[in-house]
């Protein structure tokens, strides 16, 4: 049963996050009850919040449901290849140090093929806020099992249950040296905003999970209800833990979640350790990338 | 505008083709290379990596060649100009993503130092195999820019000529070398910093709010806007309409495609380049490229001393290719013969033009050698008959 409240008095003339996003492309391709939404009004809150130039902020996307969040916002955005959205955030950033750069992907573009570039991107702590949902399944090409898809939860590929391990991806961040790891799903509005506020301030590898299980493959393929359904489920079976050992946080198939912050902690990035090396070796003779990019222009 | 001094290491020097190829690339401002190393192509990003910290420029060793093209993919949209450097298995693997610059247009140079193939091949011997690959390499339809130099100087001086044709024509340029041009040692001449043409990147004058990324106003080239300036655009791999934003239908995948490909095709006549030899009279007319051009000559000189006519085309830019050339030639002559160091690529391409006016004859080498110089007058003796 359904209670529809009338609240004419508080229909505001556009929504508060329309100014970040390309309106001219809204209705967007998302599922009704799809949580990636919900991550992109708290991402465009959080720049509201902490007032970041948006001119010299820049947001990069792979492929997949997630894959299509650079698409609708409204900054310098690339809809790049599958997998190499972090290399090519990294070139962005390298080229031009002045820039605040975000990629927005998913866990089958950031973890699957682009496995790789995630652990070495962590390695060298290139200057990138990794927001990564989380949704347990490659949803955009029709429900394949993921690197993260729970064991024994079912995949179209994996129609008898899955027997992969999955990665615990915090850990995986962690372990490679990202600065900032949080986890938490996209019905902690709150949280999630103010981790995402937390991650554009700090320097580093930042990585955040945003878990948002796939609301029409992995609900209908594991008869888990309605997207609603299960990111109540999530919610309400996440276990908030900051500091959480980060070795614990694996997720297992309608279990309990451990979500918070895990890591928050100050390294030099892949450029601060350039310049001070740099600097040391060659002294004088150093002449660094200029922030505004190593352009000749006429 | 003229080249930025500090790129340009004025003087005469006797320098490797890798080594001249990455002085060619910051001489022509340069400053961003993403490379994974791989032989023979390494030398270049080892002289590069070693220069760069003194003239405001970044190097960055990553994981992979998917990385690295990807790399130089996102820092071209800093205006910055941007190189990656590879060999065959390597230049697989950028496949994809050179198909992603050419569809954001997005100007910067890819190097591949070739060798033996397929697969691993032979690493440290030469070939001229992948002369298709850098055509047709990506899937999808498009047009690419492509050239091969010959010698270490030709690496140094085509280098400049790559940056430039890829800023003008908003594609990825790839630079055809082979292991023997790369790793041969000449003397090479570096002008002064005031006698080398560039083109730099030039931003849009349009300001933010009416920009389109894609709006070409009736031109081929459309006008370029860096991240960071406060344009707020949209670029995809997707099919894309001129705001830049996806649009999934054959109309627009009509428009989107059919521009990228005439960018290039109508403007061949100005990026087209060759040297041309005794090519009237002649019965026979030798093309060949890189390496091979230089052993040709060897044929054509032995074949000539046999009073043979023999002319000679040097592919320089070798995609797009020289169509109209071959076709004029192929009605005056008996024969084309085509050495390389490979089972057959440019001759297709050869025979294709000439259209059945003249033979196109192939010269193989299976590669890890050059061809020997009788082999290629033999063939212009049997041509010629």
């Amino acid at each position: 049963m359904t209670t529809v409240t009338q609240q004419t008095e508080m229909v505001a003339e556009e929504h508060p996050i329309a100014p970040y996003l390309r309106m001219d492309r809204i209705p967007h391709i998302w599922c009704p009850t799809c949580g990636i939404g919900t991550a992109v009004k708290c991402f465009a809150t959080a720049l509201e919040e902490t007032g970041v130039d948006l001119d010299k902020t820049a947001v990069v996307s792979g492929i997949g449901c997630t894959g299509r969040v650079a698409g609708y916002m409204k900054l310098d955005a690339f809809h790049t290849t599958h997998g190499r959205a972090i290399p090519f955030a990294t070139g962005l950033k390298l080229g031009r140090p002045e820039l605040l750069v975000i990629v927005f992907s998913g866990d089958g573009d950031l973890a699957g093929i682009g496995g790789n570039h995630f652990i070495h991107a962590a390695r060298r702590n290139i200057d990138l806020l990794i927001i990564m949902v989380n949704n347990f399944i490659y949803g955009m090409t029709g429900g394949q099992n993921a690197p993260t898809t729970p064991l024994t939860a079912r995949s179209s590929t994996m129609p008898f249950g899955n027997f992969e391990r999955p990665f615990n991806l915090p850990h995986l961040a962690a372990s490679c040296g990202a600065t900032y790891v949080a986890r938490w799903t996209s019905l902690h509005i709150r949280r999630l905003t103010k981790s995402f506020k937390e991650g554009i301030e700090r320097k580093g590898f930042r990585f955040i999970e945003v878990i948002a299980p796939c609301s029409t493959l992995y609900a209908r393929l594991n008869k888990l209800g309605t997207g609603f359904n299960l990111m109540r489920f999530y919610h309400d079976n996440a276990e908030i833990c900051h500091g959480a050992d980060t070795r614990d946080l694996g997720i297992d198939f309608q279990n309990k979640l451990i979500c918070g912050k895990f890591v928050d902690e100050e390294r030099p990035t892949f450029l601060e350790s350039m310049h001070e090396h740099y600097n040391k070796i060659l002294g004088d003779r150093y002449v660094p990338i200029p922030p505004e990019g190593g352009m000749i222009h006429g | 505008m003229k080249a930025d001094p500090a790129g340009v290491l004025t003087g005469a020097h006797y320098l490797d083709g890798d080594f001249a190829c990455g002085e060619g690339a910051m001489a022509a401002g340069c400053r961003f290379t993403a490379g994974y190393p791989i032989t023979p192509s390494t030398e270049v990003v080892e002289r590069i990596a070693r220069r760069f910290p003194t003239m405001g420029g970044l190097f960055i060793q990553m994981e992979d060649e998917m990385a690295s093209m990807a790399a130089i993919v996102g820092a071209s949209w800093t205006g910055t100009k941007t190189l990656t450097v590879t060999s065959g298995p390597g230049f697989s693997l950028m496949m994809e993503n050179i198909g992603l610059a050419v569809m954001m247009e997005t100007p910067c140079v890819v190097v591949n130092v070739q060798r033996g193939g397929p697969s691993t091949g032979l690493p440290t011997m030469t070939g001229q195999a992948d002369m298709m690959q850098a055509r047709w390499g990506s899937h999808g339809d498009y047009e690419i820019i492509a050239l091969s130099p010959q010698s270490p100087q030709e690496a140094f001086d085509l280098m400049i000529d790559a940056f430039n044709l890829a800023e003008l024509y908003r594609v990825p340029v790839l630079f055809m070398m082979d292991e023997c041009v790369g790793h041969m040692t000449e003397k090479v001449v570096i002008p002064p910093a005031e006698e080398i043409e560039i083109v730099p990147r030039t931003l849009t004058s349009v300001p933010p709010g009416e920009y389109w990324p894609y709006h070409v106003n009736g031109k081929y080239v459309p006008e370029f806007a860096r991240a960071g300036d406060g344009y707020r655009f949209h670029t995809t791999g997707l099919t894309h309409d001129e705001r830049g934003y996806p649009d999934m239908s054959a109309e627009c995948q009509e428009k989107c495609v059919h521009r990228l490909l005439e960018k290039i095709k109508n403007n061949a006549d100005k990026i087209v380049r060759f040297d041309e030899e005794q090519t009237d009279g002649a019965d026979v007319v030798v093309v060949s490229y890189g390496i091979t051009a230089r052993v040709a000559r060897m044929g054509v000189d032995l074949a000539r001393k046999k009073g043979l006519k023999v002319g000679i085309i040097r592919l320089i830019v070798v995609w797009p290719f020289p169509e109209k050339r071959i076709r004029e030639l192929a009605g005056n002559i008996k024969a084309f013969v085509v050495p390389e160091i490979n089972y057959g690529q440019m001759v297709l391409e050869v025979e294709r033009c000439a259209a059945g006016q003249a033979s196109a004859i192939c010269v193989p080498h299976g590669g890890g050698g050059v061809h020997d110089p009788n082999d290629i007058c033999e063939a212009i003796v049997r041509a010629a008959k």
